[in-house]
């Protein structure tokens, strides 16, 4: 499910930053202290929004996704995506400016060029998502209020952890702890080794 | 033919205007030197072959063609530059090379091939493998040159290519570039502070002052007669003195200046106010007289003398400075030291004569 959320979020992101990086524009710099400030938007504040968009009177009552794994993946992804746009702006603010010349020089178009420099980010640009993806599987706030955490269908790790602690389980709270953090080590070692191989 | 036509080109950096209505024609297979100093728009000049901008005005056409936006990629590809300070890409240097290749859709089987030989050609087989970022400034000079000649373009753009070069890679990156000129008939254009090396390499070279393209022409010219005294300056002409025209009799005139009077060949006329060029190589000092054909000679006190490598640079006043260029073993053969008495002397011919307008 956060994967999912990491994914969704990433595919939004990604555009987005380099947009934002590769163009020059009045407010730059005030837009990017306002995603810099939303990183530390708490959980449970996006939760709520994204409540308050889906529930029956909301807006996108219609749709019939509270209390839906599709809900806590969107309310997930809305969670890290100023982390994700804000790593993507600084892991593209990182290649050197002459790249984009370079490819565009050796005959590259536009989108080839943007490739190019996307490539050449590539170990920022898997910190970006391994911070997304960390934000993302480790958060109560979201899931809780969106999913509901309804066993079999939107419980996820941590929402099982606050539970089982709250029923004085703590063993089994702490072995799910553990299990997330196993999860999370999978990502890491995933996506550092897809990044070695290119 | 014109392999490149620019008309009128303009270029504004923020209110600063770069360039000033440049307007230059590049034949196919020429070898075009454009020397100035440093910030005098020679990168910009080439940026704007090379489409990686637009200009603020004017026109830049390619094969009689004026390049419009929807054509900058297609004719960027038919260009090979090397930027002033090359990066490469964190890739072996195999996948450097292949870069252009590949954003051509190149046939895959071909790639390896061609890629393989331009490595040899720049001698660079041997690092096939290699991270790009671990090579050496003149070792990621050569990536660059490979990476730009690996698809043969019709023109290669170098912007102060051997700057960070030992005298050795010097020479085998100027005989490379040479051999490309001759082999393939490519277009080279070469933007360089150096202007031995324009000497050295080019055809034509054109000299580039705060945004404009003062002279244009055969080495021989700008060197010997710059049409402007900046360009003159630039070329390491070290004697430039004020003169009026006292008189022109069938070419040779008589030119005052500073209550001197010297013969110069040239076609002003009489009365003109002029600017007298006088390369210091041209001026040869001796402790007598001299009684070879120079026409004008001066006695003088040595002010400076200052070794260079094989050369020493005098300076004699003689009522008006005059910088002399002579070996180092003819100044030692002729004792000369700072306060000795000399005498300076240089032909008629030597002179260059500009109007000061």
């Amino acid at each position: 499910m956060s994967a999912a959320s990491t994914i969704l979020a990433a595919l939004v992101c990604i555009p987005i930053g380099g947009l934002i990086s590769f163009r020059s524009f009045r407010g730059k710099r005030f837009l990017l202290n306002m995603i810099q400030t939303l990183y530390s938007v708490p959980t449970v504040c996006v939760g709520l929004f994204v409540y308050l968009m889906i529930s029956r009177s909301g807006p996108l009552g219609a749709m019939g996704w509270a209390f839906t794994p599709t809900a806590m993946v969107l309310g997930q992804a809305i969670l890290i995506t100023p982390i994700m746009i804000g790593m993507t702006v600084s892991a593209l603010s990182g290649v050197d400016k002459t790249i984009k010349d370079t490819t565009l020089s050796l005959g590259s178009s536009q989108a080839q060029a943007i490739w190019a420099i996307i490539k050449e980010s590539r170990f920022a640009m898997g910190a970006g998502l391994i911070l997304g993806f960390g934000r993302a599987i480790s958060e109560v706030g979201t899931a809780m209020i969106l999913g509901g955490n309804i066993a079999g269908y939107t419980r996820v790790l941590t929402t099982a952890i606050a539970l089982e602690s709250t029923q004085g389980n703590f063993a089994t709270a702490l072995a799910l702890g553990i299990i997330l953090l196993c999860v999370a080590l999978v990502m890491a070692v995933t996506v550092n080794i897809v990044q070695q191989r290119r | 033919m014109s392999l490149v036509e620019l008309v009128d080109l303009q270029q504004r950096h923020g209110s600063r205007t770069t360039l000033r209505n440049v307007s230059l024609s590049i034949e196919e297979g020429e070898i075009l030197a454009i020397i100035g100093p440093t910030g005098s728009g020679k990168t910009t000049l080439l940026r704007l072959i090379d489409q990686l901008d637009k200009p603020a005005s004017g026109k830049v056409l390619f094969d009689e063609r004026e390049v419009i936006p929807r054509l900058r990629t297609q004719v960027r590809r038919k260009i090979g530059m090397v930027l002033q300070k090359p990066v490469v890409f964190d890739a072996s240097v195999y996948d450097n090379v292949a870069y252009p290749l590949r954003v051509r859709k190149y046939d895959k089987k071909a790639i390896p091939e061609k890629v393989n030989t331009m490595l040899q050609t720049v001698g660079l087989d041997g690092y096939r493998k290699r991270n790009a970022r671990t090579l050496s400034g003149g070792e990621t000079q050569k990536v660059a040159l490979a990476r730009a000649l690996v698809t043969d373009p019709q023109m290669l753009l170098l912007d102060e290519p051997t700057a960070n070069l030992d005298p050795a890679s010097l020479n085998t990156f100027e005989e490379l570039v040479l051999r490309f000129n001759r082999e393939k008939g490519m277009a080279i254009v070469i933007a360089t502070h150096e202007m031995a090396q324009g000497q050295r390499l080019a055809h034509r070279i054109g000299v580039m002052m705060e945004g404009e393209l003062i002279q244009v022409g055969q080495p021989a010219d700008i060197f010997y007669a710059p049409s402007d005294i900046r360009v003159a300056r630039f070329v390491g002409v070290e004697n430039i003195l004020r003169g009026c025209i006292a008189s022109n009799e069938g070419g040779l005139a008589e030119i005052e200046t500073n209550g001197h009077s010297l013969e110069a060949v040239t076609d002003h006329r009489r009365g003109e106010e002029v600017h007298l060029c006088i390369r210091p190589e041209e001026v040869t000092v001796s402790l007598q007289p001299a009684s070879s054909s120079a026409r004008n000679t001066f006695r003088g006190e040595v002010k400076l003398m200052a070794l260079s490598g094989p050369v020493a640079r005098v300076e004699i006043d003689c009522g008006l400075t005059l910088v002399a260029l002579i070996t180092r073993r003819s100044a030692e053969e002729l004792g000369i030291k700072v306060g000795q008495q000399v005498h300076a002397s240089f032909k008629a011919t030597a002179i260059h004569v500009i109007s000061r307008g």
